[in-house]
This record gives structure tokens, C-alpha cells and sequence, in this order.
């Protein structure tokens, strides 16, 4: 069977599902189906199928996995939004469709991705203006206290959803060309004098900054690191040039944590570059210096910007008097969705979320998405929905695996950790494993600017994906 | 690059179990400490949303508390109402989201609002069903409730009456009464109430039962083979008791006399030697058998029930150092005074009329869902054998003469023989008030109601036989005669 072949097996069930999603929501809302919900399965199957089509023409080879994988989590996203807004769903599938138009503009346009390492350093200005556009008078919106969106007459827009895109094609660019000049051998075994010194000194200064500074049990955790990591990186012998990436990108998360005030979208990108950093130069060390600067610079402003600071307390203790009915309202009521959903959940269209005009889960569309989800289909559904975030990551990391040059390789892990990176940043925050942030749930949650990057963001992995298989098949390796 | 690779998939696997553990967390192991965190609404709402349960009276037909519906922006929220005012504000409470619960509306919630367990909620999402508010079917007869609100005519008391051989609660009365649809309007003018309206007098109230607790002396004397009835003891006035001389109703002196007659005529001399003569641990024992010194095992909420009992001066509950004489024949000092609830009153005379079994009192019936299947039915349910079956025997021969043609002829009804015992206690600084009592059972051969009746302060010269008697001869009337 081939690849194509596969893939459209792949968006059977999906189509399947989609109607069965509409028929329950349907069926607890009017207590009858309709025909409307095979209509909203065909038409979805339809769409995909042409899809489908579009890219048995133009990328016959590319992984079979992938556009279905997509298309299941558009079609949860759709039903639960559906069950949520119906007006809202009705703009998201419309969403859905420039999506898809975006993803055949994108595999029409970029032939050959490689052609995108011509314009990286245009691409990353882009990028990077994109990102401060919400902070412009005029045209920025507040969201919850961060910048994250653009205001263009009726549309709202995310500029970072699409600046994570050109970041990751600039490093995986970048980061060809230096990772190998990064890593250069390990210097040999020093005379005793000397170990005594490169080993000695950096522990005193550890030892004495962590009495000093009084540092709780994490801060020291990080100077320890820090430290350590950094004298692996010295070992290296390293030139000054070895740290300018990392200091650029360093110095670029944490602007973005003071412009756009988003630990989350910040957490996203930096962890992103790192993920590259280590694909590229395979150095702990590196990452280990980067993660503790991340995480110091991180602290620090959280104690300066009172955004970020309200976050971290929040996360800390949601059920604090005071901050449960305010601030910390939001995350109690993911949990408490959550609680109420059980092994199993309620059923589609059993969540509650709107009661009169109190909001019982406020941005239950966008940020809370997934405790919808929890609520509705239970622990076993959530389990389902990462599941499938797995698979896709799996069927990323497979594709940059088969890449046969660096900036391939690059590209498709950095586009695969980042929206893997995503999931774990919004989901993580519903469940509180960290601070909740604004960011969205790839494919599922409610956004234009979302679902258009992330279908984009499909259609760069399938180039990346025809151009490593069709290769491998030349060389006879895949059959 | 690909070992970075496939250890760069590891961390995500790994950080997406962190996910799937951190969702398993709230969504099951903490999933019951986040229901009960009191600022989490969702219950309260979706209860809301719930069309509740409906309450009906005994006939099956008869609506205690029904819904009312209206919109709260796109949901359908419901409002719960009160066809019959204040008639059955005691035994079924209210249910408010402002206010909260009482009553049987709080004991039965969990059917009220058709509570299912996770396997049970699965079943009915798999049939489409919404969840839904079962009706609660009570054992209150209408008639008998009617019957008791117009005999205590205002004045303040309760009645109480219980189907001896099931335990099954036909009447439960206190007046003052409230209006439970007046609870969300008024809740702090009713709750200041000098009258105190929110209290159910039948459980939650102690008053001194005067003589109507011979019959727990009696008993007591008799099942521990002490006396007889026919046993002869000295009845004449006064007789010392603990060292104080205590007289009969009236300073009336019997002489040598039957312990029956003695309970025809209620004679306090008599009662208070058969007292000292059990002693306290017996009379404490047979106390205990009935369901004194515990809550009435009611369903019905603890804060809203009291336990019957020997209490000091000090407000604690004693079994011992009290005086068994003046106890004996309901009254007491400071040592210990014995103080009951109607409720209490009324099991005694259901254990004596169910030959000695005392059955666990029941409002609740039986539940049933709204497509008419039965989803629970109350069975009757043994609490304690207070006695053998020949003492309650004996005992109801001994108290049918007492309305025959004692203190209690005012119950007499025609056609039904019904035993009983007058009470009449003397409350207030200067004993200025009485605390009138009747307790009874008919037909004494076939028991088919036990009844107690009690007024609250009532001007002196109120006595049992004359106040309460007649009350308890209506309420039979209206509960036997209606067809049982």
C-alpha cells in the first residue's frame, strides 16, 4: 500500500469521528439528530480529501501520518468547539479552510525548502518584528496582561504564532552552519595544578555565591548547574564566539518575557533553540548553561515584572481566599473541570461552562480547552489527545531522522519540538505542572492565527518529509 | 544528530507522562477533595439544572414539594415550591441554593437529585438519559397531619404518630410552624422568631413527660418480673421518697391498690416506690431499650433531632446519683430530671403496641424514578426488643383501662379500643404553666397507629387527659378511619 494510500485510510476514521462528535453534541443539545451532522462529517471528510489529493500530486512521498494526525486533532478542536459555540465553531472551520489554503499555498510556494536558508536572516527580522508588533500603540491588545495579540479592525491576530515558525527556520539555518564549529575535541587531561584550577575556582565561586546570596534549595540547584555546565563548555576551549548564539537567543527570550510579558510563548521558543542547540552540537553542557541562565533570568524578572509574578503565585497556590474568586479563578476552575470529568468524563456536551452570565470556565475555547476535553471525555479522552500529540511528534522526529542534510534535520526536529513544546506549555499550565499561559492548543483551540501557522507549520514537515523519503527510496532504502 | 534525535522524542514522552500523570491526579485520585472544595460551584449549579425530585404524602398523590421552573440566560434552572404552606414544614424542610437544606429535603438529597455513581452515569449516557431528580414517596398521612394542626389549634406543641409494626411516621406536627416558601424572601425574620418556628418541637425540643413515663416505669418493673399487674402496693399520700415527702395528684390517697388501677388513676406514690424498687441501672437499661440517650433513629438530620433523657441541673446527660422515685414517675430534681421529645414519647408507645419490638421510625417510604419504577423501597427495620412480648401485652391491657375509664377517657373512640397514658407536668418559675401529654395506641388488639401528643406551656389546670387526649382521639380518627 502506498504512502498516499495510507494517509487516506488515515482520514476515514477521522471523518467518522467528526460526525460522531456533531451527532452527540447535536443529540444532547436538540435531543435528536439531525441530518446536519453527516453533512459536517462529509463536508470535513471532503475537504480533507482534496487535501489528500493535493498532496498525492505534489508530494507523493511525504509521511502518511501526519495530515491525518492533523486533521483528527482539527476535528476534536471542532467539536468541542462546536459544543461550546456553534457561531464560533462556524468561523473555525472556516479557519480550517484558509488553513488548508495556506497549506497547498506553502507546498505550491517552497518547492524545496532549502531555498528558505537564501532569506534566514530576512526571515528572522521578520520574526522578530512580528513578535514586538503587539506592543505597538494602535493596533497591540492585552490579553490577560500579555501581548500576544494585534488588533486589525474586526481581526484579531497572533503575530507569534507565526514568529515561531521563521525562529525555528532561522536557527535550523544558523545552526547548520555553526554547530560544527561549536563543537570542537575536549581538551586533554591538564597538569595537576592546572584541573586544580579549572575545577577549584568555579566551585568556590559557586559555594561562595550560594552563602552569600542566601539561595533557597532551587536557586542553588541553578548556580550548581550553571556552574558545572559551564566548565564542560570551558573544557572545550571555547572562543568567544561559542556563546554568542546562545546569548543572542538568551537575550531575545527574555526581551520577549519583558515585551510580550508571555512566560509561556518565551518557555516555548527558548526551549525550542535548545532542542536545536543539542540536536546540533549533541553538548549537555551547552543546554545546561542555557536552561540555568532561562530559568535565573526567569526569576529575576519575575520579581520586577508583576505580570509574570502574579503568574508564578498564582500557580503556586490557586486556592488561596482572595485568589480563587480573581486572579487564580481561571486555573481552580480547569481543576475543578477536570475533577468533574473523572475516568471516564461526562460526555460530549455535557461539560458546563457558561451558567446565566457567569463564566464557569472562562476562555474555555482557547487556554482551557483541554479541561474541556478532560470534563467531557475524561482521563481516557486527555489520554487519547496526547496520545495522538505523540504520534505526530513521533512521526516528526521520524521525518528529521530520514533527512539526509543538517538543514533538514534541523528543520523538522525544530518544528516538531516546538509544537510539542506548545502542548506541553498550555497543557502543563491547565494541569498545573507550570504557570498557565495564553498560549494555544496546536490545531485544537479556537484561532485563526493558530490553525493557519500550525497548517503551515504541517506543510513544511510533509516538504521536508517527500524530500527525505523520495531520497531514500532513490538510494533503495525504503520500499 | 539522530541519537540527539531520539533522546530529544525520550524528554517529550517523558514530559507528555508528566501531562498524562498530572491529568490522572485531578481528574481521579484528587477528584473528591476538589468536589468538596467549597469555592468549587459546579455542584450547586448543575443541582440547580436538576429538575428535583417531587415529594409527595403517603396517598402517592398529594404534592409536599414540586419545582418551578424559569431561564437563567440559555439553561433552564429550577426553583423548588410548596403547594401546602407550613403544613409539612417539619418533616420535609426546604431546599434553597441561598439558603441550603433541612429537613428531608436534606436526608434525601443524594435520591432527590437522582445521584448516580460513575457506572450508573456511564449506563445512562450510553441511553441519553439526563440526569434527573427521583421522587420520594413519604409515609405522611394528610389527614392525620390535618387533623393534628387543627386539634393543637395554634397553641404550641407537636404530635407525633407512627405505625407501630413498620415504624412508617404518619404525623409529625410542630407548631409554631413556617412557611417554606417564604425561606428565601424572609430566612432572617423567620430564623429571629421569638416563637422560634424553625424548631421541630417533635425532635429537637425536651419536655418534662410527667406521667405519660409510668409506662417506661412500668415496663421496666414488670419485663424485670419486679411486679405484676396485679400486684398490690400501697398508694396513700404522701409517702417519702429520697428523704422528701411526695404526694399524689390532688393530695389523693388510694391506699392498697392494684399496680393496674395504679396506672388507671396514675398514682405517684406507687409509681415512686416500683421506681426504687427496680433502681436506677434497671430503669436506665429499659430507657436505653426504647432509644433514650441517643438521637430518634430517624431518617431526618442529626442537627435537627436531640436525644431523650435523664439531664442535671448542669444540662448533662446522667444514669446515675438521680433521684428514681421522682424519675420514676416523670419528673426528677436536680440531680437528674427526665426531659423527652415528642418522637421519643411516640416510639415508646409504638415499642408497647408492637408487642415490645420498637421498629427504626421512617418518613421516607419509597423512591421512585419519573418513568414509575420503584428505585428504592424502605424496609421496616427492627431497632431493639424492648420487652417480651407478654409485658407489652400486659401493658396495653393496663393502659386500655386508663381511657376506658381513667385520666385518658377523652380518647375513648367508638367502636375502637385504644390504650393510652395522660401526662400533665407542672412547668414555670411558679409552676404556673402545665405541660399537658398523651400518649397511645389503637386498636389495642391490632395496634395500626401509636400517637403522641404534647402543648407547650399551657395554663395551669391544662391537663393530659382533657388538652391532649382529644387531639390524639382525631388524629386516630382521621388516620384509622380514612381506611388505614
Amino acid at each position: 500500500m502506498s504512502a498516499r494510500t495510507r494517509e487516506l485510510f488515515g482520514l476515514l476514521p477521522v471523518s467518522l469521528l467528526v460526525a460522531a462528535g456533531f451527532a452527540a453534541v447535536l443529540a444532547t443539545r436538540t435531543e435528536q439528530v439531525s441530518d446536519a451532522t453527516i453533512t459536517y462529517g462529509a463536508v470535513f471528510l471532503g475537504l480533507c480529501v482534496m487535501a489528500h489529493l493535493f498532496i498525492r500530486a505534489r508530494l507523493p512521498e511525504a509521511d502518511p501520518y501526519l495530515f491525518p494526525l492533523g486533521a483528527l486533532l482539527a476535528a476534536v478542536g471542532l467539536v468541542l468547539i462546536y459544543r461550546i459555540d456553534a457561531e464560533l465553531a462556524r468561523e473555525q472551520a472556516q479557519w480550517f479552510v484558509v488553513g488548508l489554503l495556506f497549506f497547498c499555498g506553502t507546498i505550491l510556494l517552497i518547492r524545496d525548502h532549502h531555498v528558505l536558508e537564501r532569506y534566514r536572516y530576512l526571515i528572522a527580522a521578520g520574526s522578530i518584528a512580528l513578535l514586538v508588533l503587539p506592543r505597538l500603540p494602535g493596533i497591540g491588545a492585552q490579553v490577560n496582561g500579555a501581548f500576544l495579540a494585534i488588533k486589525l479592525g474586526p481581526i484579531q491576530f497572533q503575530p507569534a504564532e507565526f514568529a515561531k515558525l521563521g525562529i525555528i527556520v532561522f536557527l535550523a539555518s544558523y545552526l547548520r552552519e555553526t554547530g560544527d564549529i561549536l563543537v570542537r575535541p575536549r581538551l586533554r587531561p591538564l597538569p595537576g595544578m592546572s584541573q586544580l584550577l579549572l575545577y577549584g575556582l568555579p566551585a568556590a565561586a559557586a559555594l561562595l555565591l550560594i552563602l552569600a546570596l542566601d539561595l533557597g534549595v532551587a536557586g542553588s540547584v541553578l548556580v550548581i548547574v550553571f556552574v558545572a555546565s559551564l566548565v564542560a563548555v570551558l573544557r572545550e576551549r571555547p572562543s568567544p564566539k561559542h556563546f554568542g548564539p546562545l546569548l543572542l537567543v538568551w537575550g531575545l527570550a527574555m526581551l520577549m518575557l519583558i515585551v510580550i510579558r508571555d512566560l509561556g510563548s518565551s518557555l516555548m521558543f527558548f526551549g525550542g533553540f535548545l532542542a536545536l542547540l543539542y540536536v546540533a552540537t549533541g553538548r549537555l553542557s551547552l543546554i545546561g548553561v542555557g536552561a540555568t541562565m532561562f530559568f535565573a533570568g526567569s526569576f529575576f524578572l519575575a520579581r520586577n515584572e508583576s505580570h509574570v509574578q502574579e503568574r508564578v503565585d498564582i500557580w503556586l497556590d490557586p486556592f488561596k481566599p482572595g485568589v480563587v474568586d480573581d486572579e487564580g479563578y481561571q486555573i481552580a476552575q480547569s481543576l475543578f473541570a477536570q475533577a468533574d470529568g473523572g475516568l471516564f468524563g461526562r460526555g460530549f456536551g455535557e461539560a458546563l461552562i457558561q451558567f446565566g452570565d457567569l463564566s464557569i470556565l472562562p476562555a474555555a475555547h482557547t487556554d482551557l480547552i483541554y479541561a474541556v476535553l478532560v470534563n467531557e471525555a475524561g482521563l481516557f479522552g486527555a489520554a487519547g489527545l496526547i496520545g495522538a500529540y505523540l504520534l505526530f511528534a513521533f512521526r516528526g522526529f521520524k521525518t528529521a531522522m530520514l533527512a539526509a542534510d543538517g538543514f533538514s534535520k534541523l528543520l523538522a526536529t525544530g518544528l516538531t519540538a516546538v509544537l510539542a513544546l506548545q502542548v506541553f506549555v498550555i497543557v502543563g499550565g491547565v494541569t498545573r505542572v507550570i504557570p498557565l499561559t495564553g498560549v494555544t492548543l496546536p490545531f485544537v483551540s479556537y484561532g485563526g492565527s493558530s490553525i493557519v501557522a500550525n497548517m503551515v507549520l504541517l506543510a513544511l514537515l510533509l516538504i521536508v518529509s517527500d524530500h527525505a523519503r523520495s531520497e531514500d527510496i532513490r538510494r533503495g532504502g525504503l520500499v | 544528530m539522530n541519537t540527539q534525535i531520539r533522546q530529544l522524542y525520550g524528554l517529550f514522552a517523558l514530559l507528555f507522562a508528566v501531562l498524562i500523570g498530572f491529568t490522572s491526579y485531578w481528574a481521579v485520585v484528587d477528584a473528591q477533595g476538589l468536589e468538596d472544595n467549597p469555592d468549587n460551584r459546579r455542584k450547586l449549579i448543575e443541582e440547580q439544572t436538576i429538575p428535583r425530585g417531587l415529594i409527595y404524602a403517603r396517598d402517592g398523590n398529594t404534592v409536599i414539594a414540586r419545582n418551578r421552573s424559569r431561564r437563567r440566560g440559555d439553561t433552564r434552572i429550577f426553583t423548588r415550591e410548596y403547594p401546602r404552606g407550613g403544613t409539612f414544614a417539619h418533616p420535609i424542610g426546604y431546599s434553597f441554593i441561598e439558603n441550603g437544606r433541612r429537613s428531608l429535603e436534606l436526608t434525601d438529597n443524594d435520591f432527590l437529585v437522582g445521584e448516580e455513581n460513575e457506572f450508573e452515569s456511564i449506563f445512562s449516557g450510553l441511553e441519553g438519559r439526563d440526569q434527573e431528580g427521583k421522587d420520594v414517596i413519604t409515609n405522611l398521612d394528610v389527614g392525620g397531619t390535618q387533623a393534628a394542626v387543627a386539634g393543637l389549634a395554634g397553641r404550641k406543641g407537636s404530635v407525633v404518630a407512627i405505625e407501630p409494626q413498620t415504624g412508617k411516621v404518619r404525623v409529625m406536627v410542630s407548631i409554631p410552624e413556617y412557611d417554606p416558601n417564604q425561606i428565601p424572601s424572609n430566612f432572617r425574620q423567620i430564623n429571629r422568631d421569638p416563637n422560634k418556628p424553625l424548631l421541630n418541637r417533635s425532635t429537637q425540643e425536651l419536655y418534662p413527660p410527667g406521667s405519660t413515663f409510668k409506662v417506661v416505669t412500668a415496663t421496666a418493673a414488670l419485663d424485670s418480673g419486679k411486679v405484676t399487674p396485679e400486684t398490690i402496693i400501697d398508694g396513700s399520700s404522701p409517702k417519702e421518697i429520697s428523704g422528701v415527702p411526695l404526694e399524689n395528684s390532688g393530695g389523693q390517697s388510694f391506699g392498697p391498690i392494684s399496680f393496674t388501677d395504679a396506672l388507671t388513676n396514675s398514682v405517684n406514690t406507687v409509681f415512686a416506690q416500683v421506681g426504687e424498687q427496680i433502681g436506677r441501672g434497671t430503669l436506665v437499661e429499659y430507657m436505653r431499650r426504647f432509644g433514650f440517650y441517643e438521637d430518634p433513629e430517624l431518617d431526618y438530620p442529626d442537627f435537627q433531632m436531640i436525644p431523650s433523657g435523664i439531664i442535671n441541673g448542669d444540662g448533662d446527660y446522667v444514669e446515675d446519683g438521680f433521684d428514681v422515685g421522682r424519675v420514676a414517675i416523670g419528673q426528677g430534681g436536680l440531680e437528674g430530671e427526665i426531659r423527652s421529645s415528642p418522637m421519643q414519647m411516640a416510639l415508646v408507645a409504638s415499642a408497647i403496641a408492637n408487642g415490645g419490638r420498637l421498629m427504626r421510625p421512617r418518613l421516607t417510604d419509597r423512591v421512585v424514578r419519573k418513568d414509575g419504577r420503584v428505585a428504592e423501597r424502605i424496609q421496616p427495620d427492627l431497632q431493639s426488643q424492648v420487652m417480651k412480648p407478654e409485658t407489652a401485652e400486659q401493658l396495653a391491657g393496663m393502659m386500655s383501662r386508663v381511657v376506658e375509664e381513667g385520666t385518658g377517657t377523652a380518647a375513648a373512640l367508638s367502636g375502637i379500643q385504644v390504650a393510652g397514658k395522660t401526662g400533665t407536668a407542672e412547668v414555670g418559675e411558679f409552676r404556673e404553666f402545665t405541660q399537658p401529654w398523651f400518649i397511645c395506641f389503637a386498636p389495642v388488639e391490632n395496634p395500626r397507629l401509636a400517637v403522641a401528643v404534647t402543648l407547650e406551656r399551657q395554663p395551669a389546670g391544662s391537663q393530659g387527659g382533657t388538652v391532649a387526649a382529644p387531639i390524639a382521639k382525631s388524629v386516630l380518627e382521621a388516620v384509622l378511619g380514612g381506611g388505614g
